[in-house]
């Protein structure tokens, strides 16, 4: 096998795709897709497993040498997203089975897992790559998939909200293309590592910092960064909840995995973070943390909350890029990872309270925690992971951001750190009162608890929260090291 | 007045770029957004096209005799972009289609307002 793992966990899903769409009606379209998402965790694990032990892997596509083909080249970086973006889907499409059957039309059910797949692989494709205009057809290919699965959702405001999402998802795509045409005319490659190489020659041209400027507002769009993120509560709150789960825990973290590739790999890390743009990351970040947070309070829907809750992560994240320290990378790297286990495992549990009561508003789920004990359970977990509690994985990530920000002696990132976790107290006890404390509704006195494909999903992210809570030596030893492959030291 | 005729291909590019992108923030209609963000992605097709030329190039097929050829692999970047361009802009006008059947407008400000009065 060797290197060609690399190029199967993209290809499988692929030609997986089209084979689902015409297959039969009933289970077996899901059946497929199950064993593809499991084939492609094998293949991430062996991946990583090779990389870590092996150092860097480099695929030639179609025996073209790089710079002149296309190259899939990967380290610990890629490799780490891409087990992150496999397993995620690995352990969403069980849970998919009912909750697909349940808000799907029958007769789009092959399509529906035809798009997921094909998303898929355009999440893998973007890790595995390293060519920047390969990027771009992969994310483009994630993000098509992306606008018609969320046109899925059942009420009328999915399309509208694709339609938004398709718009400015467009927007931040082309921005990128731009980007990449102008620095593809100064350098005259496309591949990263050569990019690396010839860069710092041309640095100081007028075109190359347009095309970078161009380059992040286009990957910003992307993952959603404040005050960039418009597209992005909608989209999570009407879409499918299964779609809700795979994207909130993947398509932005990919997102965020380019940013760092770009930012720290590709362009040296003089032009880029001494200036005035490593401010610009912290501001951006701590606005993003407070005011995304202080919105989620008011939502009445747990879905948007939630949504709401998620763009505030990803300002941790961009914070933890902003430092420009290893600290700070290795911080947002644990985030990324952390943040995709807790919001699955909480948009898992609101997808189950979905099955059984049909809505999601605070309204309707008042008392349900009672009726649902499992459910409410994972919120609970879920959500003290959010706010950083410890014994959690989400206070592994808040801890590495706190150290970071001290190494700096960065004391407003550190306050707006400890504050926003204050604000995710409120806003996940939000959603608790109305679980546990309020008076069962006529409706909710019916429901039970959801059924086991539904629940041990959920439990499964569940126990990944707490476990690499308690256990970091997996994320944070890969973290580090892709850390120091990105070449970034403490200064 | 060189550097504006000597560029005109960029000024060019800057101007669609701008049309289109004002059309997809200023217009309230789907399909109105949907031909804006066209004429945006039209005009980074002609900023690769001008980026692959080459003074006094001949066009990349090899012929005897000449030595000079522009660069076609921006050519043949932006043939990708333009597929996805078109699959794009068809699932833009997919939604919109599903839009006009469950709302019956398509004009942005009516679908609000359709939204907030439920």
């Amino acid at each position: 096998m060797g290197n060609n793992i690399s190029l199967l966990l993209v290809v499988v899903p692929l030609i997986a795709a089209p084979v689902v769409a015409v297959l039969p009606r009933g289970r077996l379209p899901w059946a497929v897709a199950l064993v593809v998402t499991f084939l492609c965790v094998l293949f991430a694990g062996m991946q990583l497993w090779g990389v870590l032990n092996g150092g860097m892997i480099s695929y030639e596509l179609g025996g073209w040498a790089p710079p002149w083909g296309i190259e899939y080249r990967i380290d610990a970086v890629n490799a780490f997203v891409a087990l992150i973006v496999a397993g995620i889907a690995a352990v969403t499409l069980p849970y998919a089975l009912l909750s697909v059957e349940k808000e799907i039309p029958e007769d789009q059910i092959p399509l529906f897992y035809s798009a997921l797949l094909l998303c898929l692989t355009g999440l893998l494709g973007i890790t595995q790559t390293g060519d920047i205009f390969n990027i771009f057809v992969f994310l483009e290919i994630s993000s098509l998939s992306s606008y018609a699965l969320i046109s899925l959702g059942r009420k009328r405001q999915a399309l509208t909200s694709a339609y938004q999402y398709l718009i400015m998802g467009t927007i931040g795509a082309t921005f990128f293309l731009i980007g990449v045409g102008l620095i593809y005319s100064q350098t005259g490659t496309l591949n990263m590592q050569d990019l690396t190489i010839r860069l710092p020659e041309v640095i100081h041209l007028k075109t190359v910092n347009t095309g970078f400027a161009f380059i992040m507002i286009g990957v910003a769009l992307k993952l959603a960064l404040f005050p960039l993120h418009l597209w992005l509560p909608n989209a999570y709150a009407y879409a499918p909840s299964v779609v809700t789960v795979f994207l909130a825990a993947t398509a932005t973290k990919v997102a965020v995995y380019v940013m760092l590739r770009l930012l720290f790999t590709v362009f040296p890390d003089s032009f880029v973070l001494a200036t005035h743009a490593k401010d610009l990351f912290i501001v951006a970040g701590i606005a993003g943390i407070i005011v995304a947070s202080i919105y989620a309070i008011y939502q009445r829907s747990v879905k948007r909350l939630l949504a709401y809750s998620s763009v505030a992560q990803i300002g941790y994240m961009v914070l933890g890029i902003g430092f420009a320290s290893a600290t700070g990378v290795t911080a947002a790297l644990i985030h990324l990872f952390n943040h995709a286990l807790m919001k699955g495992a909480l948009f898992m549990a609101v997808g189950a309270i979905i099955y059984r009561v049909g809505a999601c508003h605070m309204k309707d789920i008042h008392g349900l925690g009672r009726e649902m004990p499992w459910t409410f359970g994972a919120i609970i977990i879920g959500g003290m992971s959010l706010v950083g509690v410890p014994g959690t994985a989400g206070f592994i990530s808040k801890w590495y951001l706190v150290s970071a920000a001290l190494e700096q002696e960065a004391w407003i990132s550190v306050a707006v750190i400890l504050f926003g976790s204050l604000l995710a107290v409120v806003y996940v006890g939000k959603v608790v009162e109305a679980l546990y404390f309020k008076p069962v509704t006529e409706s909710g006195r019916s429901a039970s608890e959801a059924p086991l494909l539904l629940l041990a999903p959920t439990w499964v992210l569940v126990f990944a929260n707490i476990y690499f809570g308690l256990d970091t030596e997996l994320t944070v030893g890969v973290a580090e090291k892709a850390a120091a492959i990105l070449g970034v030291v403490n200064p | 007045m060189d550097f504006f005729t000597d560029h005109y291909n960029y000024w060019v590019v800057i101007f669609l770029m701008m049309v289109g992108l004002y059309t997809v923030i200023s217009r309230g209609n789907l399909i109105k957004k949907v031909i804006g963000l066209n004429i945006f992605q039209v005009s980074v097709f002609f900023l690769y096209i001008s980026i692959g030329t080459v003074e006094g190039g001949a066009a990349p097929i090899i012929t005897e005799g000449v030595e000079l050829y522009s660069n076609p692999l921006p050519h043949v970047l932006i043939l990708t972009a333009i597929v996805v361009g078109v699959a794009t802009t068809a699932l833009a006008l997919a939604l919109v289609v599903r839009i006009k059947e469950s709302y019956d407008t398509i004009e942005e400000d009516e679908i609000h307002e359709l939204d907030h009065t439920l």
